[in-house]
């Protein structure tokens, strides 16, 4: 993955005492009609990483779950080291040598890291006897395992990736043997994802077990030893990782051939639709979060910007949608220049042919409570298609809304059903049809294919790549180096709140566009 | 439209109906032991309730003239909710309401009631929509919440209006703290005399034709909500603010406005206290209509086909409430305000509590399990 070159155990562990750390036997699990795990048992060998794969809504969280104690198996048996455990909660997990780390990090920020790191073992009225103590211990597991992190410093002043060392530590130093990490590399830049990868091996190297979930392929045949494939709620397949490979898994994953490639012809573009000139944005705490974006999109090509995510890559997605005001600098829509002072918003922005799709699909893009044709007209409710004077015709509405569902095979094609139970792939293309049903000139796409199952990203993919050979200018923003690769033309990349860089698709390797995300700005292999 | 199935997909006719039925139920279960608990027939005093409300036609009458107050302010409470605003502030929106009422019907002199009707409702709403748009352009453009600042322009109202009756409005050479009376041919017809018309012999009571203006702003609360572009504006607004950005809507300016729609429609209350009935401006006659209309919008979904059937539930409650006393000296008029909160209690705060058991019961048991 990324730069990185792992090769996987070569078991140089000692010899565990029990055959499996964890074993999960027979896990069923119902919430109300919906079976989330079906029957699942799995194994997870000492001294090994353990990786788990499934699309969304697979079950693989819901048996994490289930194992950290937060929810209760409806029948099963755990079995830790070999005994038969009841974990009924958190506590019992941890005390069990059970560790995990939330993909969402769960540290009070305005704490010091040893201070986190002492949370509910602070072993007595006085602080400071406490303070001394895990110091010493922690310092002692920063040796071991080779996790550097200040231990004085706050929270909040470090690096994402840093922080989800802290995590690491934090599990480790409650005594974890067995550490679940939960897509890990979401929030990490290549050369991070590098450095966790160094330390996984390093706890594998030292007895630990690791399960890791994630959705990245990539990263499972480049790091784990088993890999067990979820899919609606069973155990579908598993894999020794060293006689499998990428698409073998994702046809597991969806049950049927995937196809992981993007099929497009070389770009002929044409005139620049769409620019920004020295475009800053200020947040409320005065901290200038895009610093001197200047970029262009030109019709018929796909411009994507790479970045780890938090890089300034919303706030140019705002400015450029109208979402956000700026503070300095120009914006070219369609050949009309607008300076900070200009009105700008999201309706203006449509009525001059550009259409948005937005990173966060349940903030912004989507009414979770409204039925689907609510959802289908969300920013267009002012059309006159769509009803009389006032009026919304709701027949009108249903009408255009199976419409799109049709040509953007939304399944179910309910237009009564509630957003919210569609799922994330079926939500999303929903909101790529409504976006891309007026042939928008423009078109702003953030994380097209976050929390979308695979058969829907090919489709997604396909959809945005029509587009662009029918002349229109698309501006891409993923987190997934992957997408921006395959989908670009030109590729920008951002860091600390500026365009760093830009390659061409020819350019771009993984490793010169992963050490530009780092702020490496010539883009120079590290 | 959307008055379809919850967020667990009940039948709508369970949580619209059912679900209100099993609260109503149980708080007359809970009533029935207070009175028991005095010593009082529970049985007979419920029953002397019903009778009182709706067993006579001057019962009957009070009953819908009560209700009619109700629909006002719980749909002024809908229109809020739909925005995602709570609007404590119908009290003081309708005592607003009701000078903006009283001043246009001590203006226009001996003009006939149907004239005067369509100013009066104008003048209601729009004191009604100031005192709700105040509140409103504080939340939208200072961030200060609705809640506080509603209840707070309930006090500024009430304390307002004592000045004004005391210092301005007063009919000179009296004592108390009341306008003039409006001229006689203002007055709007009262139910009994339009039901003598056609020959229907009703006792008297203070119902009057405000009762139709209430259903018909029933009939226009629901076309404008689930029907209009503006009405789905103010729902995404309420449902999700930020998606409502992305689509183009400015929540500020869709905040102050349903604000301003909610107090002119808790303003129309003042049409019926005093247009129908008092045909003078004096003080207290909001008499809690407006808090009331709060739990009344609660039972009722905030949709006014539940808020019609609430509003007259609990008009059965005021009107049939007074005949208890009458008939059982030793139950007050302190027990009956318990048995309406007894009510509030259940099927407005405690809505939800037989929820997750009706979703247990409407959720198909998994076989084999």
């Amino acid at each position: 993955m990324h730069a990185v070159t792992v090769t996987p155990a070569p078991h140089s562990a000692p010899k565990p005492a029990h055959e499996w750390a964890v074993e999960l036997v027979g896990i069923d699990k119902r919430f109300g009609p919906v079976h989330a795990n079906k029957d699942v048992t799995l194994r997870f060998a000492p001294a090994s990483i353990h990786g788990l794969v499934g699309e969304n809504g697979a079950g693989k969280s819901t048996l994490m779950s289930i194992l950290y104690g937060f929810y209760q198996a409806d029948s099963g048996q755990i079995l830790v080291r070999g005994q038969e455990v009841a974990i009924k909660g958190s506590q019992d997990a941890i005390g069990l040598g059970i560790g995990m780390v939330h993909q969402h990090f769960m540290l009070v920020e305005t704490f010091t890291v040893l201070e986190n790191l002492l949370l509910g073992h602070e072993g007595g009225p006085l602080l400071a006897p406490a303070v001394a103590r895990a110091r010493k211990d922690v310092q002692a597991l920063e040796r071991t395992f080779g996790l550097e992190v200040p231990l004085d410093a706050l929270v909040s002043d470090l690096p994402v990736g840093v922080q989800q060392r802290v995590e690491i530590l934090k599990a480790l130093y409650r005594g974890a043997d067995v550490l679940i990490l939960d897509e890990p590399t979401a929030v990490l830049s290549p050369p991070e994802v590098a450095q966790l990868f160094r330390i996984l091996e390093r706890l594998r190297a030292e007895g630990r077990t690791v399960v890791l979930i994630t959705h990245k392929l990539k990263e499972i045949m480049a790091i784990t030893d088993h890999v067990s494939v979820l899919r609606r709620g069973a155990v579908v397949a598993e894999f020794a990782t060293a006689e499998t490979n990428r698409q073998q898994l994702a046809d597991a994953m969806v049950g049927r051939k995937a196809n992981l490639e993007v099929e497009k012809a070389p770009a002929a573009a044409g005139p620049v639709l769409l620019a920004a000139e020295g475009v800053n944005v200020v947040d409320a705490r005065g901290v200038t979060t895009l610093k001197n974006a200047s970029l262009t999109v030109r019709a018929g090509e796909i411009v994507g910007v790479a970045g780890v995510a938090g890089n300034g890559q919303s706030e140019l997605l705002g400015v450029l949608s109208g979402m956000l005001p700026f503070a300095s600098g120009t914006l070219t829509v369609k050949g009309e220049m607008l300076t900070a002072g200009s009105p700008y918003d999201p309706a203006d922005a449509r009525r001059r042919g550009l259409a948005h799709v937005p990173e966060d699909r349940l903030k912004l893009a989507v009414v979770k409570e409204f039925p689907a044709a609510q959802s289908a007209i969300l920013g267009y409710h002012a059309e006159k298609a769509l009803g009389r004077g006032w009026r919304l015709d709701w027949k009108r509405v249903t009408a255009k809304t199976a419409e799109l569902m049709e040509r953007f095979d939304v399944r179910p094609r309910d237009p009564s059903l509630r957003t919210a139970l569609f799922s994330g792939g079926n939500q999303q293309k929903l909101v790529m049809a409504r976006e891309m049903e007026k042939e928008p000139d423009i078109l702003l796409v953030g994380q097209p294919t976050r929390g979308v199952d695979i058969g829907a990203i090919a489709f997604i993919h396909k959809q945005l790549v029509g587009l662009r050979d029918r002349g229109k200018a698309i501006l891409l923003i993923s987190a997934e180096l992957d997408e921006i690769m395959a989908l670009s033309d030109r590729i920008l990349v951002m860091c600390d709140g500026e365009i760093v860089g830009e390659l061409s698709a020819a350019e771009a390797t993984e490793g010169r566009i992963g050490s530009m995300m780092a702020g490496v700005a010539s883009g120079e292999e590290q | 439209m959307s008055a379809g199935t919850g967020p667990d997909n009940l039948p709508w006719w369970a949580t619209g109906v059912l679900l209100p039925v099993i609260n109503v139920v149980l708080a007359l279960i809970v009533s029935a032991i207070v009175i028991l608990a005095i010593g009082e027939d529970p049985l007979g005093a419920m029953w002397t309730m019903v009778q009182g409300a709706l067993g006579t036609s001057e019962g009957l009458g009070y009953t819908l003239y009560y209700a009619t107050s109700l629909i006002f302010t719980a749909l002024a409470v809908a229109v809020a909710f739909h925005g995602g605003l709570f609007n404590i502030g119908g009290e003081g929106q309708a005592y607003l309401g009701g000078l903006g009422v009283g001043l246009v019907c001590l203006a226009v002199g001996d003009m006939p009631w149907y004239l005067v009707l369509p100013l009066s409702v104008l003048g209601g709403a729009a004191f009604g929509a100031l005192w709700g748009a105040i509140p409103g352009y504080l939340q939208a453009y200072r961030g200060s919440h609705v809640v506080i600042t509603t209840i707070m322009f309930n006090f500024i109202a009430s304390s307002l209006m004592v000045y004004l009756m005391v210092n301005v409005l007063i009919r000179p050479g009296q004592m108390s703290p009341e306008s003039a009376q409006f001229d006689k041919a203002t007055f709007l017809p009262l139910v009994q005399d339009m039901a003598a018309a056609i020959g229907i012999q009703m006792n008297p009571s203070p119902l009057n034709f405000s009762l139709f203006l209430a259903l018909a702003a029933c009939v226009l609360v629901w076309a404008f909500i689930w029907h209009t572009r503006w009405g789905f504006a103010l729902r995404t607004v309420g449902a999700n603010e930020n998606a409502a950005r992305y689509a183009g809507i400015d929540p500020k300016k869709v905040i102050i406005i349903a604000m301003a729609l909610s107090g002119a429609l808790a303003g129309l209350l003042g049409v019926n206290e005093i247009h129908g009935v008092q045909h003078r401006l004096l003080l207290n006659f909001p008499a809690g209509m407006g808090f009331t209309g709060i739990a009344v919008a609660l039972m009722g979904r905030n949709h006014p086909a539940g808020i019609v059937p609430a509003a007259i539930l609990f008009g059965m409650l005021y009107q049939g409430g007074t005949e208890l006393i009458f008939d059982y000296p030793s139950i007050s008029r302190e027990l009956v305000v318990v048995i309406q909160g007894v009510v509030i209690l259940f099927a407005g705060a405690l809505e939800h509590m037989f929820r997750p058991a009706l979703v247990r019961l409407f959720t198909p048991k998994p076989a084999g399990v």
